[in-house]
């Protein structure tokens, strides 16, 4: 392993800095023109999350060689493994954003806020991929949480996602509470926040220490809330039932990604030592958040709720990973994540289409008849929703392929074989929406949902999304190849 | 260009549907009948290619042929592999005879949204054939998988009454068994690297694999769950009734002809030569519930009042004699067994077709609707008994033959077995000739059946190919069981072999006892001794 060591390298955080340049920039053109130019804020957006990216993508040494470059006093890293993140991050904003067009122009809320928020949304995730110290992954949590908390109650004329943000703010914060406790009694200690430091000193002094264990179990549970796992996981049904639909979308793939990857540097380079300790946790917490996930995800009437528990199950999924570490247990967790952006924005785009104004149409009967009325979109849906389910040829089932292989790999067989079972369990609630799709009838045919946010940028969403999903299910070697470069270098 | 030797015949003839699919979705959908012809077309010529395979086959040799090979996710070692052997030259070839004739038969059964029908049938093909070639377990995988979801919106958008239900019955219940397969697939997997040090998803490396018995037994488990349900064996039936009554003709045809074919096939494939110690371990189970299914299936069908229903569970019982044939583990059992499967595409198949000629006339499956058809449908009558001798295997039929050797296999393996499934013979013969009687004899009872028309050319188009390939099989078997010869004598030879060589090998005292238990079955049922 190579280290490049720098104090003040604004290379290293080029991306992140014009994320928040262009945020707000959205700002200020609101704030010296007013609406007259509201068009150019997803413009403005749009080119800055194809900058970060081109920013991720052209950094010296990406995906090429395993160089970890450390900046700002060793609190920054840029290796593989976060760009890969940013990437994840970037592309689901993106997806989002263009999804979002003519939903916001439909609900009459076109203002730069919640493109500004999206921006500083992913500025905090990608903070979190790229921390190398405890303290400032708890900023990038809180930068993260915060743009959060107000996109979820975004429309704010509609009851329910007031009530989302409320629910989501005071449980959030309270999670965030367990973090930062949990990182004082691992600063208490060590004596240090740096995660390498943290690695090396618990290497020399042993992992005894009570507090230390205290200090991993608050941040279990904090990284819990984040990525909602089970039995931390009751705010996410409200919450993406209630926020706007493209949000939720939003909040389903990228900051579950973000707490997995702080997650991951966080216990697998500093606490590897506890290792014996937390094994046993997260083995429960895996079986519990895959099987309540979709067994209450089975009697959904409303399919952003559904998707809700969907997403608790696929966190699940993501923890078998998390618990098979090594090199194929961590390169899958980028790969699913990266499906599941795909798969999972897709499927909220096809949502968001055909959602009507004030979301009136998002339960499973609504869907009946669509796939006569909008033949392309619900063949987009059923892609997307096999694609969850882990139906080949499709991403999702080539993430867990890779999932379960790790965990075969690591004599994890029982977990494999819940986690299969568990996948079928979910093939039948995702099954509901492709029946009422294709093979049930609505009672009129003005029942069928019409496609009130269709708008070339969504149906660019939705075909990216697509590509993704089959490109990730028929060709995956190049993002294999990607995934393995992207593995953490300091194991 | 047919002819060279590295013509990829097998990806041409998996992927030719699915350009018929694309070109399908060109055509906007109000030209229905461009449409039909054009999948109708497109999966003769399928057929067409698929019978180069048959003449260009070498019967001396039980090694794959026509043997394709492309990297496709190489960090995984998974590569792109087709290749076919005796086992599944048949399976292949019954793929794409029978999707020629069910599209055929479905013209005017499904007028609604043609182009999906079609494309789904059409994907379906794709899916089947690459089954039976995929030589790699990840490509097989996908294929088996794939291959769902066409059928599950068959049975669901053009299914009858009760379609959802059975298309997400039939959904769930073969995932739940796939999904199994797939976490066995991996252990296979990591233990072949730990053998070897390499890895590999290559099928045919895992046949020279020894595996210790105890690992056998439960990786054989989790394979045969997936193949007893698609087979399907007692008591993993249940999604079949409701699937096949509920599926449109040409579904039924497919999913009684070519998809419970996959459930034998997976078998022979993967159960015997992988775990030859775990399956002599399971013969006496596989066995008796193989029995249980020939006279259960044989005594629900005799108790049905809808046709179709009757002929779904006459699957159950047909299945039950390959599972019985297949588990003598001898050369004439799994002979007979092989083409049983064939067989029963054909005449099951045919039966369906027959079903579906009677519904599309009245719209109704209850057999108390009909009788005396004979009087206004001679032809259709006379038919539908031909098919019916078939099916429960009367001399001259391809129905004999198979039962005939799969009997020959189990009376080798085992008399009381052998003795119990010719109850099976009777029972088949009674449901069937009964079913006949109360549909075609008798006076007319209902006065809507007086008007009915006899066959049409369309009708005849794709009846009477089937009835060739029976009377072929049935008359002058020798074409269609010598291509078979090399690769089962093969088969055989290796389960024996591996079981030998691991009784020599020094192994802890559990394992020996265990291997001791499986010697006595095989001793009492006289092996091939």
């Amino acid at each position: 392993m190579e280290q490049v060591m720098s104090s003040i390298s604004l290379s290293a955080i080029a991306p992140e800095l014009v994320l928040v340049a262009c945020g707000l920039i959205v700002l200020m053109i609101q704030a010296v023109f007013g609406s007259r130019f509201r068009d150019s804020f997803a413009y403005v957006s749009l080119l800055g999350i194809g900058g970060a990216a081109f920013l991720v993508l052209t950094s010296p040494g990406a995906f090429e060689s395993k160089i970890v470059e450390y900046s700002f006093c060793d609190m920054w890293v840029v290796d593989n493994f976060s760009r890969f993140f940013k990437l994840i991050f970037l592309i689901g904003t993106g997806l989002t954003l263009l999804i979002s067009l003519r939903y916001l122009d439909n609900e009459a809320m076109q203002h730069s806020e919640y493109y500004a928020l999206m921006l500083l949304c992913t500025v905090g995730m990608m903070v979190m991929a790229s921390a190398a110290e405890l303290i400032t992954i708890f900023l990038g949590v809180e930068l993260m949480s915060i743009s959060l908390y107000a996109l979820a109650g975004y429309t704010r004329s509609r009851m329910m996602s007031n009530e989302a943000a409320i629910k989501y703010f005071i449980l959030g914060s309270f999670a965030s509470g367990f973090l930062i406790y949990g990182i004082a009694l691992i600063y208490g200690t060590t004596g240090t926040s740096q995660i390498p430091a943290i690695a090396r000193y618990l290497a020399q002094a042993g992992a005894g220490a009570a507090v230390l264990v205290m200090g991993m179990a608050l941040l279990i549970i904090g990284f819990g809330f984040k990525t909602a796992s089970v039995p931390f996981h009751m705010w996410a049904p409200d919450v993406y039932e209630g926020a706007p639909a493209p949000v939720t979308g939003f909040m389903s793939a990228g900051p579950k990604a973000a707490a997995f990857a702080a997650f991951v540097r966080i216990f697998m380079e500093a606490l590897p030592t506890l290792q014996t300790d937390w094994i046993m946790v997260i083995w429960l917490i895996a079986v519990l958040t895959m099987t309540v996930g979709n067994i209450i995800a089975l009697v959904q009437e409303n399919i952003k709720r559904m998707l809700a528990y969907s997403s608790i199950a696929h966190a699940g999924y993501v923890l078998v990973a998390f618990l098979a570490a090594g090199e194929l247990g961590l390169t899958s967790i980028l790969y699913y994540m990266l499906a599941y952006t795909f798969m999972n924005i897709g499927a909220f785009a096809v949502i968001t289409m055909l959602a009507g104004a004030g979301e009136t149409r998002v339960k499973v009967e609504d869907y009946r008849g669509v796939g006569y009325k909008h033949p392309v979109a619900a063949l987009a849906m059923s892609l997307f929703l096999f694609s969850l389910a882990g139906i080949p040829p499709t991403g999702g089932f080539m993430g867990k392929f890779y999932i379960f292989s790790a965990a075969v790999k690591q004599g994890y067989i029982w977990l494999a074989i819940i986690g299969v079972l568990n996948s079928v369990v979910s093939v039948y609630y995702y099954l509901r929406v492709t029946v009422a799709m294709y093979m049930q009838a609505p009672e009129k045919d003005e029942d069928v949902p019409a496609a009130s946010a269709l708008s070339p940028a969504l149906v660019v969403a939705i075909f990216i999304s697509a590509y993704g999903v089959l490109s990730l299910g028929l060709f995956p070697s190049t993002y294999v190849a990607m995934v393995k470069e992207s593995f953490l270098s300091f194991l | 260009m047919m002819n060279a030797a590295n013509f990829p015949i097998l990806s041409v003839t998996t992927f030719l549907p699915l350009a018929g699919v694309a070109l399908i979705c060109l055509i906007p959908s109000r030209h229905r009948k461009a449409i039909q012809w054009t999948a109708f077309l497109t999966t003769v010529v399928t057929f067409l290619v698929s019978l180069q395979l048959y003449f260009r086959f070498d019967l001396t040799t039980w090694e794959m042929q026509f043997v394709e090979d492309a990297s496709w996710i190489p960090q995984f070692a998974i590569r792109y592999q087709m290749g076919i052997d005796g086992i599944s030259l048949l399976l292949v070839l019954l793929t794409t005879f029978l999707s020629a004739v069910s599209v055929l038969s479905t013209w005017s059964a499904v007028t609604e949204r043609v182009k999906a029908y079609m494309a789904s049938l059409l994907l379906l093909e794709t899916g089947m054939i690459g089954v039976f070639c995929a030589l790699d377990f990840i490509l097989f995988y996908v294929f088996w998988e794939v291959m769902l979801i066409p059928m599950y919106f068959i049975i669901g958008i053009w299914g009858g009454p009760r379609r959802i239900y059975a298309a997400v019955k039939f959904f769930i219940y073969t995932m739940s068994g796939s999904v199994l397969m797939l976490v066995a697939i991996l252990v296979l997997y990591f233990m072949y690297h730990e053998a070897t040090g390499t890895y590999s998803f290559y099928i045919l490396d895992y046949h020279k694999l020894g595996l210790p018995a105890n690992v056998q037994i439960w990786l054989f488990l989790a394979f045969a769950v997936a193949f007893a349900i698609k087979v399907p064996m007692f008591p993993f039936h249940t999604w079949l009734p409701d699937a096949h009554v509920e599926a449109p003709t040409a579904g039924s045809v497919i999913l009684a002809g070519v998809l419970l074919k996959m459930g034998t096939y997976g078998f022979l494939r993967f159960c015997l030569p992988i775990f030859p110690q775990a399956s002599v371990v399971f013969v006496p189970l596989i066995l008796a519930l193989s029995l249980i299914g020939i006279i259960y299936g044989a005594l629900v069908s005799l108790a049905q009042d809808d046709v179709k229903k009757l002929v779904a569970y006459s699957s159950v019982s047909h299945l039950g004699y390959c599972m019985l044939g297949m588990f003598a583990l001898n050369v004439d059992g799994i002979k007979g067994s092989l083409i049983q499967m064939i067989n029963h595409g054909l005449s099951t198949g045919a039966l369906f077709l027959i079903v579906g000629i009677l519904y599309e006339r009245r719209h109704t499956r209850l057999i108390s609707e009909y009788g005396g058809l004979m009087k206004v449908m001679p032809i259709f009558a006379f038919l539908f008994l031909l098919v019916a001798f078939s099916s429960m295997g009367v001399p001259g039929t391809n129905g004999f033959v198979g039962e005939l050797l799969i009997l020959i296999g189990a009376f080798q393996a085992s008399l009381k077995f052998g003795l119990a499934a010719t109850i099976g013979l009777i029972l088949g013969a009674v449901y069937l000739l009964w079913t006949v009687k109360r549909v075609t004899y008798g006076p007319i009872t209902k006065p809507e059946n007086e008007v009915l028309k006899d066959m049409t050319v369309r009708e005849y188009a794709y009846m009477l190919p089937v009835l060739v390939f029976i009377f072929w099989i049935g008359l002058y078997p020798k074409p269609f069981l010598r291509t078979m010869d090399a690769s089962v004598a093969h088969l055989l030879e290796s389960v024996h072999a591996k079981q030998a060589a691991q009784v020599l090998e020094q192994k802890p005292a559990w394992f020996q006892n265990l291997l001791a238990k499986a010697d006595i079955q095989q001793l009492t049922k006289g092996q091939g001794r």
